[in-house]
C-alpha cells in the first residue's frame, strides 16, 4: 500500500504541475459550464421571459380565447410580455426593430373560419435576431391551432349524429378548452435539471472522462520516459503499479469533480441537491470514467494513441449520454443507447436529487453507473497486466 | 595501443571466497525462434567490478533485465545474495541498483524530487533520506543543480542522475547497462569514476558496454557476450592468453636491420622478427619485460634505433578472435 501511495503521490505532484490537467479538469468545464447555460438559459427552465406583441385583427370568440385566455395565462405567469397592437404594420415594426421578440397575428375571419371548419392559421412574425424566442412563439400558436383543429374535429364528428346541436355554441364551448399549454415548475415532479444544473453537471461528467485519462495514460508515459524500467526493478509488485496509476485517476476526477459542483453551485447558481446524493454518484461516476479509460488505455501502445482512443470514446459516450443536450427525450433508440452511458444515469441521478430526493432516489443510477464499471473494469484489469511492462 | 593493466587479481582473488553478490547460472531467453540469451552463467563478488562486453544485439541488456526482474527467464538460475531469485522476490530487489541504458528519470521533477520518490519507493526513512539523497548528488556532481526541474538538465547531467538514482537505496549489485551511451567525455569520466570508488567500497558491480576502454578502464573481470552466448570471460590477461595473442613491437630504425631482426630472434621471448622498409616488426612475449633486452640486442647488432611502438593486445583483439568481427559492427 505504501508504494501504491508513494506512486499515486508522485504522480499527482507532476500533474498539479502540468497546466493542461487544471485547464481540462476545471478551468474549461467551468467555462463552458457558465456560457452555456448563460446562453440557453430559459429554453429548458423557464426563468426567461420572451416579449411578444399580438395583433388581433379578427377579434372574435376564438381569436380572443387565443389573446386574451392563452397569451394572458402566460403573462400572468410571467412567461412573456404581451403589448397588445391594433394594426399588422405596427406589429409587423415592433417585431423589426427588436422592441418584441416575435409578434402573432390573427387574421379577420378566424373564428369565422373555425366555426366554419375551414382551416385557420395564426401568423408569427419574428425578429431575425431571435430565432429560439420566435421557435417558442410558432409552439404556442401551433399548439393552440392543434388544438382548435381537434375541436373542429370533434364538432365535425358530433354534426353527423346530432343534427339538432347548436354547433355555434359547441364550438364556443370547445374553443373554452383548459390551458393548451401549462407551464409550471416541472423539475422535481419530473426529475428534470434546471438549465445552470443540467450544463454544469453536464459539462463536469463529460470532462471527468478526459481528466482521468491522466492517470491511466501514466503508465504509457511511464515506459515512454523509460522509467517504467525502473519502477519494474524497484521493490514494488506490477499490482502496485497499476493500482498507483488508477488511483492517480481517481484522486484526479474526485477533485475535478468536486470542485466542479462547488464552483458551480457558487457561481453559476447550479443546484446540484443533497450533497451525500451527489458524492456517492460523483464517486461511483470517477470510478466508471477509470474503468472505460484503463480499458481503453490496456490496448494503446502509446500515450498518444491512448490519449486519441480515450477522446473518442470520451466524445461519444458523453454526447450519447447528454452532456450537452438531453438526447433521451427524444426517445426511441437514442434513449436506450444513451442508458449504456455512465452520463445518462449520473444526470438521472442528480435529476432525482434536485427534485428532492436522497439516498433512496438514486440507487438505480448508482447501480447502473457501477455495472458499466464493473464490465469496463474488470475487461481492462484482464489486459493491464500486459501494459506494466518494460 | 597499450593500456595500462586492468586486472586486480589480487581483490579478485580475495573476494572468490565470499558468498557471490550475484550468481547466473545458464540463463536462457528467446522470443520464439529468436534465442537472445542462450545458457549464460557469471557471477560477480563483493567489490567486484564485472563487465558484459558485446555489441549491440548481443544479449547484454537482455541478460541485466533478467537479473533485475524485468523480464522473466526461460531457463536458468539467479541467486542475489545468496537468494534465488523468481518472479515474486519482489523484496530481493531492493538489494539491487538498477541504471537502465536509455535516460530514466521525470523531467517534471527537480533532481532531488526525483531521488526523494525513489528513496521512498524503497522503503527508506525519511530520517535517512535526506542525507543519502545529499551523498548522492555530491556522487554525481549535481548538488548545485538539485533544485532546477530535471527538463532543464544537458544530456550529460540527466545521465549522471540516471545513474544515481540506481545508488540512493545503497544496493549490495549495482547494474548499470551502457550508462555512457552518448554521453560527453567530461560526464563520462565523472560516471566512470563514481562507479570505481563505488566498487572500491565494496560494492559489486555489473557492467554492459560495447567501448572496450571502459571495459578495461573499470572491469576487474570481462565477460565476452556475442550473439547471445557468453564466449569467454576472465581478466584481461587471462582473456589475451586464452586466445593466444601476443605484443607486438614495432622499431624504427636504420643500419644493418637484417642483422639486427637475426639477432633479436635468438630472444626467448621473440616469436616472430621481420624487416620492413624502415625499420623491423617483432613479436614477443611480455613486451614490457623484454624491450630492454631487445634495445641492447639490436644496438649491439648495429642497429640505430630512432623510435619503438609497443602493442599489447586489448580487448578489441579478444574480442575479434573470439567472434570474428569488431565489437562495433
Amino acid at each position: 500500500m505504501r508504494a501504491v501511495l508513494v506512486i499515486t503521490a508522485n504522480d499527482l505532484k507532476q500533474r498539479m504541475r502540468d497546466r493542461s490537467a487544471l485547464l481540462i479538469a476545471v478551468v474549461v468545464p467551468l467555462a463552458l459550464a457558465f456560457i452555456f447555460s448563460q446562453t440557453l438559459s430559459g429554453v429548458s427552465g423557464g426563468s426567461v421571459t420572451f416579449r411578444y406583441a399580438v395583433v388581433d385583427l379578427d377579434q372574435g370568440d376564438i381569436s380572443q380565447s387565443f389573446t386574451q385566455e392563452l397569451l394572458g395565462h402566460l403573462e400572468s405567469n410571467g412567461v412573456i410580455e404581451l403589448t397588445t397592437v391594433d394594426a399588422l404594420e405596427e406589429g409587423r415594426q415592433l417585431a423589426a426593430d427588436g422592441d418584441v421578440q416575435a409578434t402573432f397575428v390573427v387574421p379577420e375571419g378566424f373564428s369565422q373560419s373555425v366555426m366554419s371548419n375551414q382551416p385557420a392559421e395564426i401568423q408569427v412574425l419574428g425578429n431575425v435576431d431571435q430565432q429560439i424566442a420566435t421557435s417558442v412563439a410558432q409552439s404556442i400558436a401551433g399548439t393552440f391551432i392543434n388544438q382548435v383543429r381537434a375541436v373542429q374535429v370533434s364538432v365535425a364528428t358530433a354534426a353527423m349524429n346530432l343534427s339538432d346541436i347548436d354547433f355555434q355554441e359547441l364550438a364556443q364551448r370547445a374553443a373554452a378548452f383548459p390551458d393548451p399549454i401549462v407551464i409550471e415548475d416541472v423539475s422535481a415532479s419530473r426529475s428534470e435539471l434546471d438549465t445552470e444544473t443540467f450544463f454544469a453537471a453536464g459539462i463536469a461528467v463529460f470532462f471527468l472522462f478526459f481528466t482521468v485519462q491522466f492517470g491511466v495514460s501514466g503508465i504509457l508515459d511511464e515506459k515512454k520516459q523509460g522509467t517504467m524500467s525502473r519502477l519494474l526493478a524497484a521493490p514494488v509488485s506490477r499490482a502496485s503499479i497499476i493500482i498507483g496509476k488508477l488511483l492517480t485517476s481517481f484522486v484526479l476526477g474526485i477533485i475535478s469533480m468536486a470542485v466542479l459542483a462547488l464552483a458551480s453551485t457558487y457561481l453559476i447558481g447550479a443546484n446540484w441537491g443533497n450533497a451525500l446524493g451527489v458524492g456517492v454518484l460523483i464517486v461511483a461516476g470517477v470510478v466508471a470514467a477509470v474503468a472505460v479509460m484503463s480499458l481503453i488505455a490496456s490496448f494503446a501502445k502509446t500515450s498518444e494513441q491512448a490519449g486519441n482512443a480515450q477522446s473518442v470514446v470520451a466524445l461519444v459516450l458523453g454526447m450519447l449520454g447528454g452532456s450537452f443536450f438531453p438526447v433521451a427525450q427524444a426517445g426511441g433508440v437514442i434513449e436506450s443507447l444513451s442508458l449504456v452511458t455512465p452520463h445518462a444515469w449520473f444526470l438521472r441521478g442528480l435529476g432525482n436529487l434536485q427534485g428532492g430526493g436522497g439516498l433512496s432516489d438514486i440507487w438505480l443510477p448508482v447501480l447502473a453507473i457501477l455495472a458499466f464499471a464493473a464490465v469496463t473494469g474488470t475487461a481492462a484489469s484482464l489486459r493491464l497486466g500486459k501494459t506494466v511492462e518494460q | 595501443m597499450a593500456r595500462s593493466a586492468f586486472a586486480n587479481d589480487e581483490a579478485r582473488t580475495s573476494n572468490a571466497t565470499s558468498t557471490p553478490v550475484l550468481s547466473c547460472e545458464g540463463l536462457r531467453k528467446s522470443y520464439g525462434d529468436l534465442v537472445a540469451v542462450n545458457n549464460v552463467s557469471f557471477h560477480i563478488s563483493p567489490g567486484e567490478t564485472y563487465g558484459l562486453l558485446g555489441p549491440n544485439g548481443a544479449g547484454k541488456t537482455t541478460t541485466i533485465a533478467m537479473v533485475c526482474g524485468l523480464l522473466n527467464r526461460d531457463a536458468g538460475e539467479i541467486m542475489i545474495d545468496g537468494e534465488r531469485m523468481t518472479p515474486g522476490s519482489v523484496g530481493l530487489k531492493s538489494r539491487i541498483g538498477y541504471v537502465p541504458q536509455e535516460i530514466a528519470v521525470y523531467p517534471d521533477l527537480s533532481a532531488r524530487e526525483n531521488l526523494t520518490f525513489f528513496a521512498r519507493l524503497y522503503g527508506i526513512p525519511r530520517s535517512e533520506a535526506k542525507s543519502r539523497i545529499g551523498e548522492v548528488l555530491d556522487t554525481v556532481g549535481l548538488a548545485d543543480r538539485a533544485g532546477d526541474l530535471v527538463k532543464t538538465y544537458s544530456g550529460g547531467m540527466k545521465r549522471r542522475l540516471n545513474v544515481g538514482l540506481g545508488l540512493i537505496h545503497r544496493p549490495k549489485l549495482l547494474i548499470l547497462d551502457e550508462p555512457t551511451v552518448g554521453v560527453d567525455p567530461q560526464s563520462r569520466n565523472s560516471i566512470l569514476e563514481s562507479v570505481g570508488r563505488l566498487s572500491s567500497e565494496g560494492m559489486a558491480v555489473l557492467y554492459t558496454t560495447h567501448y572496450m576502454e571502459e571495459a578495461e578502464r573499470l572491469c576487474d573481470r570481462v565477460g565476452i557476450i556475442d550473439s547471445g552466448e557468453l564466449k569467454a570471460e576472465g581478466t584481461q590477461r587471462e582473456l589475451v592468453d586464452l586466445v593466444g595473442e601476443h605484443d607486438r613491437i614495432q622499431v624504427t630504425a636504420t643500419g644493418d636491420l637484417e642483422a639486427g631482426a637475426t639477432a633479436v630472434r635468438r630472444n626467448n621471448s621473440t616469436r616472430e622478427a621481420s624487416v620492413g622498409d624502415d625499420g623491423i616488426t617483432m613479436i614477443v612475449d611480455g613486451a614490457r619485460s623484454a624491450l630492454p633486452q631487445l634495445i641492447t640486442t639490436l644496438a649491439e647488432a648495429g642497429v640505430q634505433v630512432r623510435s619503438i611502438d609497443v602493442t599489447e593486445p586489448d580487448l578489441e583483439a579478444v574480442f575479434l578472435h573470439l567472434t570474428g568481427k569488431a565489437l562495433r559492427d
